[in-house]
């Protein structure tokens, strides 16, 4: 039985990566960037939900809805300050306004909030379900978690193959200039990619605090990081690929801290990064994109 | 003479320049504490700025040079620390004299941190641009994470490992736990001075400047600028990323060797990502590409935030504000645009032009 809360906790934190890893794998699929700062986003999004919970004493429902909303303020400023200037910059270039935004948000928490965790009361109001005479038990922020992603992802999936918008994405993540040519409006494509990304990253956040419940300024930047790897192991732009890589991630890493090693849990993800990226670059669904000369 | 001092190019000039007032800022310094005038808190301070110098020369052959991102110069800094720390703690008795002693550890870190570059080079340098940094940043932690459970004991059949705890290494009675964990490694001889750091700073400076002034260094720069012309025109890529990378690597092994000579414990948990962002800073802010740029802004911003203790609270939010301010700067089309405008070559030209025109309607 201890096997299968160990699974069962591993799918429930490899949801919560995925979720996040959508983020991270729609905005390097469309705007070729990697947005270090959305782990931040996360934590942003934690803080808000925490102050209109505990500050404000709001209903948890209307606070995440309020987190949604204000975390994709957020995203799409940081892409229009921060980001937008930058297109035709090296990646380099890039990467590191990126990262700088990142240590902007995290400090900014800092001053804010302090260094000291936060404890985060569950925006989840189900109680754990209990199993097999009490030998397994399963939280309640696992019952909702791998729904809701599940739900995510589907709506997500059909928003980008149906809907015009979504085809306007799918067109600028394979050509820009041609999807220019074919009236896409390729700044208006990259502001609405970054803000889905982070409206279901203040999703994201909810769950992971919920089931975490210690919020800091540097609790985003991990996760982060580890739902970028996610992103890459599912194969990077693509939303399902996300789902997966995310909850294998989350599984492996669950498993190893449990039989392994604690201390290494996060050595043994990295290194699945390294492999990864050496066996197969491309992950597990991507696509090989041949660079032009 | 004349003629003589005619061919001193450019870059021989531009390192004189920098060798110079890397002697004079020593110079200026040891007079001030001949004369008791400088701070006790300045004093603690001046290693400190020599290891960063050294960290951020060298992370500027990668980022600047070599044209990578590498987030994990940290890890290389912690494997030369932990083995220049081990290599002293172990030879303290047996080796009385300090300057072989250092001398052999800063060899030991060096090509300890070199060897890990080379290995993690081999892996990492298959790899371009976001996948590059991100695959760096988690060798770092991963060093970071193993060394941060890693326990190393001594006794008369030599070193001991272990990952779970100190009574598992099975020491021989008498035998001393060198590496604690997550405590680190404490008591190591504190060897490094201020003029061991200047030194090092300059044979740093001077490698760096050397392999960039030579043939190497320009094959470098030209898989910088356009990795596929560099690989039409037949420079061996793979091989030049790697010698770049690993010379960085051993040369922040060095820098890893001065700081664990000058604290009292080094603890893994030091060598995050944090320090390596914070290295970052100072190349960006100093410029990518320029090695004199990286020295003075290591040393600024290890000096300012004792200056401006008031500021403390905001100094890694000052960082953040340089790393997107100067980026912007350097590449939005519209600051590109205002400082083509503004810059103070062409203002001067127009003015001179004016001036010129003038002189010609009189």
């Amino acid at each position: 039985m201890n096997f299968l809360t160990h699974l069962l906790n591993g799918i429930s934190l490899g949801s919560i990566y995925s979720i996040i890893a959508l983020g991270y794998t729609m905005v390097y699929g469309i705007a070729k960037m990697l947005n270090f700062a959305h782990g931040d986003v996360i934590m942003v999004g934690g803080f808000i939900i925490f102050t209109m919970m505990s500050t404000l004493g709001l209903n948890p429902f209307l606070s995440v809805l309020i987190a949604m909303i204000l975390c994709t303020l957020l995203g799409v400023t940081i892409e229009r300050i921060a980001y937008k200037p930058l297109r035709k910059a090296p990646s380099l270039a890039v990467l590191i306004t990126a990262i700088g935004v990142s240590y902007l948000l995290q400090n900014l928490a800092l001053l804010i909030y302090g260094a000291e965790a936060k404890s985060f009361t569950s925006v989840i109001p189900i109680k754990a379900l209990t199993l097999l005479d009490g030998r397994l038990s399963i939280s309640g922020e696992t019952l909702v978690t791998i729904p809701i992603c599940i739900i995510i992802m589907t709506v997500l999936n059909t928003f980008v193959r149906k809907s015009k918008t979504g085809r306007g994405m799918i067109a600028v993540s394979e050509d820009k200039e041609a999807a220019v040519l074919m009236g896409v409006n390729v700044n208006k494509t990259i502001a609405i990619t970054f803000a889905i990304g982070s409206a279901i990253a203040a999703i994201g956040s909810a769950l992971m605090f919920s089931a975490y419940s210690k919020l800091s300024p540097t609790s985003g930047a991990m996760p982060g990081i580890k739902a970028f790897v996610a992103a890459v192991f599912g194969g990077i732009g693509s939303i399902p690929g996300a789902m997966i890589g995310g909850i294998l991630l989350g599984v492996i890493e669950i498993l190893s801290r449990a039989y392994i090693s604690t201390q290494l849990g996060d050595a043994i993800v990295f290194l699945i990064l390294i492999i990864v990226l050496l066996v197969k670059p491309t992950g597990i669904l991507g696509k090989k994109i041949q660079e032009k000369v | 003479m004349k003629s003589k001092s005619l061919k001193i190019n450019k870059s021989a000039r531009s390192v004189i320049v920098t060798v110079g007032m890397i002697l004079i800022a020593y110079i200026v310094c040891q007079i001030l504490i001949a004369t008791g005038n400088m701070s006790n808190l300045l004093q603690n301070l001046l290693v400190s700025m020599c290891y960063y110098s050294i960290m951020a020369v060298s992370l500027n052959l990668t980022v600047g040079i070599l044209g990578q991102l590498s987030l994990g110069h940290a890890g290389f800094m912690c494997i030369g620390a932990f083995t220049g720390a081990i290599f002293s703690k172990c030879t303290v008795n047996s080796i009385e004299n300090t300057f072989i002693r250092l001398t052999l550890a800063l060899l030991i870190g060096a090509v300890a941190a070199g060897l890990f570059g080379i290995v993690i080079g081999i892996v990492v340098l298959r790899l371009r641009g976001d996948y590059l940094a991100i695959v760096t940043l988690a060798f770092g932690e991963i060093i970071k994470n193993v060394l941060n459970v890693l326990y190393i004991g001594y006794d008369s059949k030599g070193l001991h490992f272990s990952m779970k705890d100190a009574i598992s290494l099975n020491l021989e009675e008498g035998g001393t736990v060198l590496v604690k964990g997550a405590q680190g490694i404490s008591g190591t001889p504190r060897d490094a001075t201020f003029t061991v750091g200047v030194v090092l700073l300059l044979i740093t400076y001077l490698i760096i400047v050397n392999l960039v002034n030579s043939r190497s260094g320009r094959a470098i720069m030209a898989i910088r600028d356009n990795h596929i012309a560099a690989e039409s025109v037949g420079i061996n890529i793979t091989k030049y990323k790697i010698l770049a990378f690993s010379i960085s690597a051993a040369l922040a092994g060095v820098a890893g060797v001065l700081y664990s000579h000058n604290i009292a414990t080094v603890q893994s948990s030091k060598f995050g990502y944090n320090l390596s962002i914070m290295i970052l800073v100072f190349v960006v802010l100093g410029g990518m590409g320029n090695l004199r740029g990286s020295i003075i802004a290591a040393v600024l911003l290890t000096l300012l935030p004792e200056y401006l203790r008031f500021l403390s609270d905001y100094r890694m939010l000052i960082y953040a504000v340089i790393l997107i301010v100067m980026m912007l700067y350097n590449w939005s089309p519209a600051c590109v645009a205002w400082r083509n405008k503004f810059s103070p070559k062409i203002l001067l030209n127009k003015f001179s032009g004016a001036m010129l025109k003038k002189s010609k309607e009189v």
